[in-house]
């Protein structure tokens, strides 16, 4: 378990979130104090130097995102997505969980910098004993003076309302989050302007992830150089990981950039559960690759995986062994997806329909090179047509699985 | 103006700042593919088939919704592109029934063109269709969502266009499907059949109710006299139909094709048009003088009073109470008109030819039976019209002008306005003028109610009496001026023209399809043209419409016009 660290997550199960004391005993609060001696274009620069992408998946850097809403003259709703719909992902919960007045005090930093007195946090339906956790922390924050009015005797007067979703997994998608919060379906929207001009009830929105604006308060503490001297030069600090599938110590873990899979699966995890063989994994949830024992090496950095044409995705590290089949794993993704591509789009709507039965096709052993070669061309079509994120990445899984795996096939 | 050049193919084009890729490509001479974009309509990009490579960003964008910039550098017809675009098609035709031969809209489909351009014979994808009911429990509109494409043009029309909201997306992924109301069948809702989302389908998942057998039967039966009417706007339509020019004036050549096609006489609504204005016209002054409820508002429009007694139903008391022309015209037909040539009236046979699918469900309205039989039989579509004379074989092209037949075939200028927005307000003003003031009308174009603004507004003179009276087209409009009526905000309007549809009934939901406001314009130009080039220009010089009242009715507005040419209004329900 070495190589685990305990800086962004060192909190978890360590603190009473009951109360606010616990928090602030352990340092909480103190990124806050600092960002409010300092103006906002020197917390965008000390985000922007730190280097921080988003953690939902997309891996936008966090201080142009920043920036680009502080540009804004009006102020913005800061938006926290917690909509956590990626399958295998679950490191969000934790920070809901067992640290959620980091979440808040992130929120309010970003307040702070770009500009904001409304905060919402997008909580999953399915999440809805975190949601209890994080209204009652609501409150005992808002009561401790951390929320409200002119907060830590500044001129900052911000406060943070829960919103739940629907269940629909595009939801995590920011226009479609933004649809359901305004009372519509969950679908995505086409914008012409950012959603840092235009969000929200079309006003200016600033949207992150839960760990995202949980990384931020760090970055104005003394425990800032220590995080940043973990990873890599393009890769800082750490990520939060979701460690699931036939592993013996299944958990959320917090790594450096920079280890590799062989070491997350086999020192962090314990190995492959009862002892079995490694067969594949699938990286970032369901929209990522799967990866084979030749990859067990790749360095866990977003410019590794870049090179590979792969992203981390959320986190999630789904680990599968032997006696699993990567043809009937397929098909489970694709049923996923069947089920929850918004159908708005051509691409995504009827791409995976046909990624379905194709996936059929080949677990069923009757799939030709003819059906191979199609699965590309529809994969072709999703991942450069399709409207927004959840069609372009649907089909990763299966065409990477086609690369790793296609002697297993034949 | 802000400008860009950028480069479409390699072709150099300057175009204004915000234009979309789509755009410039037409201004270079490249026509992308679409199938969801509409030029009257938001900009959706869901079918994706618009997609072009931006040379510059290393990317592939929907042209539709990507904005030009400068030095982009873009490519339509790259290896690449053809393989997407043929790739969202095949994706497309592996969901839908590809049964064309049997489809009503095999030569106006727009799916059907895309295929023929990109070749499109065989792909290996599995087909899979979704299957749903067909609705056709109106009469008026028939939903095939199996066809459907899902490119929400129908639900725009029905939401943001018309603001009734029948017609919304529901279930996702490969259940996505338009819903009505709440999964209903439409007639249980309070559609209001302005057939606007048949207009905007690029499909044949929405369409009128062809009704042209029952046509074939009436006229292969001897027994029946079968006489027509046609209403202003078809004559600028149909033309389309067949190839011709948007917006051509085919008056005489839908003449000669009717009578080709064997009606035994071809009568003119607006001749019932002018009759509308006689009775409108005498209602109004008579609301003014005796203080009944002001501003009436024109009821020539089905689509409008059904949204009207839908939406409405506490303000029905300021519709006119004037049946439209269409139902005049069946009312004079089996009375008048069947005494006059001495038919039996149960033997009469009465087809209207309309822009409009709601005029459909206006025939059926149970109480549109004053003659004791139904006022009008059959109403037809500008594009089942175009259906029939294919069907007969007739080239239309070529065929010479005829004149309706007398004795309801005379009209006016005041008439033919009718088919576009304005048109009843300027025609019920020429005529008021000289009622009122007695004196002649010097200048007859009211230019203020014209044109394609939605909510249109003037002050008329009425030998010192200002009236003021508003113009609003789409149901939108109207509901913003039902809106002003309901809060109290319109007590100074004596008089309001609304049409349900945008354009009025030259852009009706009946018309071909294909239409856009500009197409919708150039034949509202053909209406004004026709105006203009008749003799007669005020509906109370119309003289088969004097002598109508000479003869039978006797005073506009007196006891048989009330029994014969009026109705009432009652509230629609969602069922």
């Amino acid at each position: 378990m070495g190589k685990t660290l305990s800086i962004l997550t060192k909190n978890f199960k360590n603190i009473n979130v009951d109360t606010i004391d616990d928090y602030l005993a352990a340092g909480g609060y103190e990124g806050l104090r600092k960002v409010l001696s300092l103006t906002p274009a020197e917390v965008i620069e000390v985000i922007k130097a730190s280097g921080l992408r988003g953690r939902g998946g997309a891996a936008f850097p966090t201080g142009k995102k920043w920036e680009q809403a502080a540009r804004v003259k009006e102020d913005s709703y800061i938006l926290c997505n917690a909509d956590e719909g990626e399958p295998g992902t679950f490191k969000d919960r934790y920070f809901l969980e067992f640290d959620p007045y980091r979440i808040f005090e992130g929120m309010t930093i970003a307040a702070y910098t770009v500009g904001g007195r409304e905060g919402f946090i997008y909580i999953r339906e399915e999440y809805r004993r975190q949601r209890e956790i994080v209204l009652k922390a609501l409150e005992a924050a808002r009561a401790a003076g951390f929320l409200g009015k002119n907060i830590l005797g500044s001129d900052l007067s911000f406060d943070i309302k829960v919103v739940s979703g629907a269940g629909a997994f595009v939801c995590g998608e920011t226009t479609a989050l933004i649809q359901s919060m305004e009372g519509g379906s969950g679908r995505p929207k086409i914008k012409f302007q950012r959603t840092a001009v235009s969000g929200l009830f079309g006003r200016p929105t600033l949207a992150n992830n839960v760990e995202s604006y949980c990384v931020v308060p760090i970055l104005f503490t003394k425990d800032a150089p220590v995080y940043l001297s973990q990873g890599t030069e393009k890769s800082k600090g750490s990520k939060v990981i979701s460690l699931c599938g036939n592993v013996e110590r299944p958990g959320v873990y917090e790594v450096p950039f920079g280890i590799t899979l062989r070491e997350i699966i086999y020192e962090i995890g314990g190995g492959i559960k009862n002892g079995r063989e490694f067969k594949f994994a699938q990286i970032g949830g369901a929209s990522g690759p799967i990866v084979s024992k030749s990859l067990l090496d790749l360095p866990y950095t977003y410019e590794d995986f870049g090179k590979k044409g792969y992203s981390l995705g959320t986190g999630a590290i789904l680990v599968a062994d032997d006696t699993n089949s990567v043809a009937e794993f397929m098909v489970t993704i694709q049923e996923f997806f069947v089920h929850e591509s918004c159908g708005k789009c051509t691409p995504c709507r009827e791409g995976n329909r046909q990624l379905l039965k194709l996936a059929h096709k080949i677990a069923d052993k009757k799939a030709t090179v003819e059906d191979f070669l199609t699965v590309k061309r529809i994969a072709n079509v999703m991942n450069k047509c399709s409207f927004c994120g959840l069609g372009t990445a649907a089909p990763t899984a299966m065409v990477s699985a086609i690369q790793h795996f296609y002697d297993m096939y034949n | 103006m802000k400008t860009c050049t950028l480069s479409i193919n390699n072709k150099k084009v300057t175009v204004e700042a915000g234009t979309t890729i789509l755009e410039a490509a037409k201004l270079a001479g490249y026509y992308i593919p679409t199938l969801c974009n509409h030029p009257d309509q938001a900009i959706k990009a869901n079918c994706r088939i618009c997609v072009v490579e931006d040379k510059t960003a290393g990317k592939f964008v929907a042209s539709c919704s990507a904005m030009v910039y400068e030095g982009a550098d873009i490519h339509t017809n790259t290896k690449e592109v053809r393989e997407l675009q043929i790739g969202i098609l095949e994706l497309i035709l592996a969901n839908h029934p590809n049964d064309c031969l049997n489809c009503i809209r095999n030569e106006t489909c727009e799916l059907r063109k895309l295929c023929e351009r990109f070749h499109v014979r065989n792909y290996n994808l599995a087909h899979e269709t979704d299957i749903y009911p067909i609705d056709n429990t109106s009469g008026v509109l028939v939903r095939d969502r199996n066809k459907c494409i899902k490119c929400m043009r129908c639900v725009e029309a029905c939401q943001e266009t018309q603001m009734v909201g029948i017609l919304s997306p529901s279930q996702r992924s490969v259940n996505t499907n338009i819903s009505a109301g709440f999964n209903e069948n439409l007639d249980e809702t309070l559609c209001t059949f302005c057939g606007q989302c048949s207009a905007v389908c690029p499909v044949g998942a929405i369409y009128e109710n062809d009704e042209t057998e029952k046509v074939w039967e009436a006229l292969h039966d001897p027994k029946k006299h079968v006489i027509v009417q046609t209403a202003p706007a078809v004559r600028v339509g149909l033309g389309e139909e067949f190839g011709m020019p948007r917006g051509s004036k085919v008056t005489g050549k839908m003449v000669a094709a009717l009578k080709m096609l064997g009606f035994d006489k071809v009568f003119d609504t607006d001749f019932a048009a002018d009759l509308t204005i006689m009775e409108e016209g005498h209602e109004l002054l008579s609301r003014i003088k005796n203080g009944g409820t002001l501003p009436m508002i024109t009821s020539c429009s089905p689509g409008w009073i059904n949204y009207a007694e839908g939406f409405y139903p506490e303000l029905l008391d300021h519709l006119s109470t004037c049946k439209s022309p269409q139902q005049m015209f069946g009312a004079v037909a089996k009375t008048y008109y069947a005494k006059k040539a001495g038919i039996d009236p149960a033997n009469i046979f009465t087809v209207s030819v309309m822009p409009c699918t709601a005029k459909k469900y206006e025939s059926k309205r149970p109480e549109m039976n004053a003659s004791g039989y139904r006022d009008v039989d059959v109403v037809l579509t500008t594009r089942e019209l175009a259906r029939l004379i294919k069907n007969a074989g007739i080239d239309f092209t070529n065929l010479e002008d005829e004149d309706f037949d007398s004795i309801m075939g005379a009209s006016t200028g005041a008439a033919v306005i009718f088919g576009a927005t304005g048109g009843v307000m300027e025609a019920a003003l020429r005529t008021v003028y000289e009622v009122v003031t007695g004196k002649t009308l010097e200048k007859i174009d009211f230019d203020e109610v014209r044109g394609l603004e939605g909510i249109k507004e003037a002050t008329v003179d009425l030998d010192g009496t200002p009236i003021k009276v508003a113009v609003a087209h789409g149901l939108a409009n109207a509901h913003k001026v039902m809106e002003m009526i309901k809060n109290g905000q319109a007590k100074d309007y004596t008089f309001i023209e609304i049409m349900s549809c945008t354009g009025g009934c030259a852009g009706g939901g009946g018309q071909p399809v294909g239409a856009n406001k500009s197409i919708k314009a150039r034949r509202i130009d053909t209406i004004y043209n026709i105006d203009k080039e008749m003799p007669i220009r005020k509906s109370h010089e119309n003289p088969e419409i004097k002598q109508l009242y000479e003869e039978y009715l006797g005073q506009p507005n007196g006891p048989l016009s009330h029994s014969l040419l009026h109705t009432h209004y009652h509230p629609r329900r969602h069922k």
